[in-house]
């Protein structure tokens, strides 16, 4: 016991595991205890019975959602970065637009989801644009505050040394700015799955095409409660694993060198 | 800075007195700058700098060397007056186009970059290839001596290291014109001492020119063939002096009367710029 809390790598995975455990423990024994009915709170061992029943349709609706989400970010990261690198080069057109990107983000996306499902005659698509406004945001405005937190002593030196514009671009502004696009990639992938949930949840399109936002909105109607608990864990742990994902990504380009990911 | 003796001088001796007359390769004249903020932080500065000389930029904090040396770079702008700087030629492939380099006051190396590359970046700029800049790059590293530190990143180095692989990186451009803004200042003193006998050296056998800042006296009395003293508030040169000293400098030098007697000179010039100050 000793030895593990004295390693915090450890510490950090089995800590937290453990304190999970026991509220699950606390849960099911109270559960127990009260008698609750199962249509209002299932205890965990139901909804594990209940995930493994229903595997084949939730998994199914998991990848029509992780369709959703990943197109959406892969959308919002290409789009962001552009948008960002054009800002970067032109302050006039950054001085236009900043603010109607600003205006997007702040708009919240149930009120313009309608909207957009309405217009785009295709369900996927429109989903997809719907997360993808979602997750915009923060690729941009990481994006741009990078490109512009260039050391200027560094600046001077490409300067003396007669850089070109693309050279000063590519050897200094990007390397800059990664771990800010990092930063925002986090924040991003996160959203993105909100988005493709908040779409679904609008668009409410059901059968073979039901993402897991959908089962969860066809189990409460249903009081199929472990149901909507054992789809709702299943977004959780899709959220989870993309911040993973970006965390080892964003370890994997920065851990030589960057303040943030050096590991002591 | 210890395999300068293998190396095979360059056009012989150079610079301890240039002869007048000698090719002007950088010129102030009547040079001011005020910052976007207001700070006027030159007034009305004329110096000229020959080919081959070192030239010593001494004075109290704040009194524009660093702003004087970029725009010498060209990093900076005068606000007022004319900087001119003629080391151009020998644009190619080998040489960089313009042949001046500058060590800055901090080390500012890429921090993503590790050391080989942040001293190769000036070549791998000016589409130097590879195989003319790697020797080069190990060469300027071996005169700083952080051989062996080719794949180290910058913030795995001590601080005085940095200002060495800084120096290298100036190094490896092989200049005509050497802009160093206090590069010794993070360094102990008897590191520094070697590193200005070294770059006596080096200055010696290829005859580029240096504008050197720094704080110390001694070190501008050891190095210079000339010491510009200037005043802050606003800045401005106040003293303008030529060093005489023997055509070897060592550590003999170092403790020599004339040596000791140039000292004596700077420090009055430095006690009355700084009693302007205030
Ligand atoms: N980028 C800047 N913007 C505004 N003011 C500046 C800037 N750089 C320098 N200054 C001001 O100009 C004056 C001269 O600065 P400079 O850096 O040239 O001094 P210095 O002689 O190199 O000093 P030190 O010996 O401390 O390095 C100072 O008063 C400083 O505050
Ligand atoms: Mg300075």
């Amino acid at each position: 016991m000793e030895a593990i809390m004295n390693n915090e790598r450890a510490m950090r995975f089995i800590a937290p595991t453990l304190f999970g455990v026991a509220m699950l423990l606390i849960w099911e024994v109270m559960i127990w205890v009260t008698q609750a009915p199962v249509y209002l709170v299932p205890p965990p061992s139901v909804i594990g019975s209940q995930l493994v029943q229903d595997w084949g349709l939730l998994t199914s609706s998991l990848l029509i959602t992780l369709q959703i989400t990943l197109t959406a970010f892969v959308c919002a990261v290409t789009i962001g970065v552009a948008v960002a690198f054009l800002f970067a080069q032109s302050r006039v057109l950054e001085v236009s637009l900043f603010p109607y990107a600003v205006v997007l983000q702040v708009t919240p996306i149930v009120a313009i989801a309608p909207l957009i499902i309405i217009w785009v005659d295709n369900a996927f698509v429109a989903m997809v644009i719907c997360a993808t406004l979602v997750a915009l945001f923060p690729i941009i405005s990481n994006t741009i505050l990078g490109l512009r937190s260039v050391n200027p002593g560094l600046l001077a030196l490409f300067r003396l040394n007669k850089a070109t514009r693309w050279q000063t671009l590519i050897r200094l502004r990007v390397p800059s700015a990664a771990p800010y696009f990092f930063g925002g990639l986090r924040i991003s992938s996160g959203l993105a799955l909100i988005g493709a949930v908040v779409a679904e949840f609008v668009a409410g399109v059901g059968g073979t095409r039901a993402g897991l936002a959908y089962q969860i909105l066809q189990s409460g109607y249903q009081i199929n409660i472990p149901r909507l608990f054992a789809a709702l864990l299943l977004v959780t742990l899709t959220g989870v694993a993309l911040f993973v994902i970006m965390v080892t990504l964003s370890k994997l380009a920065l851990g030589g060198w960057h303040e943030s990911e050096i590991s002591d | 800075m210890n395999s300068n003796a293998q190396m095979a001088p360059q056009g012989g001796m150079r610079g301890a007195d240039p002869s007048p007359g000698e090719e002007v390769v950088l010129r102030a004249q009547g040079v001011e700058k005020t910052y976007p903020n207001g700070t006027h932080a030159l007034d009305e500065v004329n110096l000229e700098v020959r080919r081959g000389e070192f030239v010593s930029l001494l004075g109290p904090s704040g009194c524009g060397k660093s702003t004087l040396l970029k725009m010498f770079a060209g990093i900076e702008q005068a606000s007022s007056g004319e900087i001119s700087a003629y080391a151009q030629g020998d644009e190619s492939m080998e040489n960089p186009s313009h042949g001046m380099a500058m060590v800055f006051q901090e080390a500012t190396l890429m921090p993503w970059s590790r050391v080989a590359g942040n001293v190769r970046l000036p070549l791998d700029l000016a589409g130097v290839p590879k195989s003319v800049s790697t020797p080069r790059v190990n060469e300027a590293l071996n005169l700083v001596g952080l051989e062996g530190f080719e794949n180290v990143y910058p913030r795995e180095l001590s601080g005085g290291m940095q200002m060495r692989a800084s120096i290298a990186r100036a190094l490896a451009v092989q200049p005509k014109v050497f802009l160093m803004d206090e590069p010794f200042g993070a360094l102990d003193e008897f590191t520094r001492n070697r590193l200005d006998a070294d770059l006596l050296d080096l200055w010696r056998q290829r005859g580029f020119t240096v504008v050197f800042v720094t704080h110390s006296i001694y070190e501008a009395v050891f190095l210079s063939s000339r010491v510009v003293v200037m005043a802050a508030r606003p800045g401005r040169i106040i003293a303008d002096i030529p060093i005489e000293g023997p055509e070897v400098r060592d550590e003999k030098f170092r403790v020599s009367k004339p040596f000791i007697e140039y000292c004596r000179v700077l420090s009055d010039h430095l006690a009355r710029a700084n009693q302007g100050e205030c």
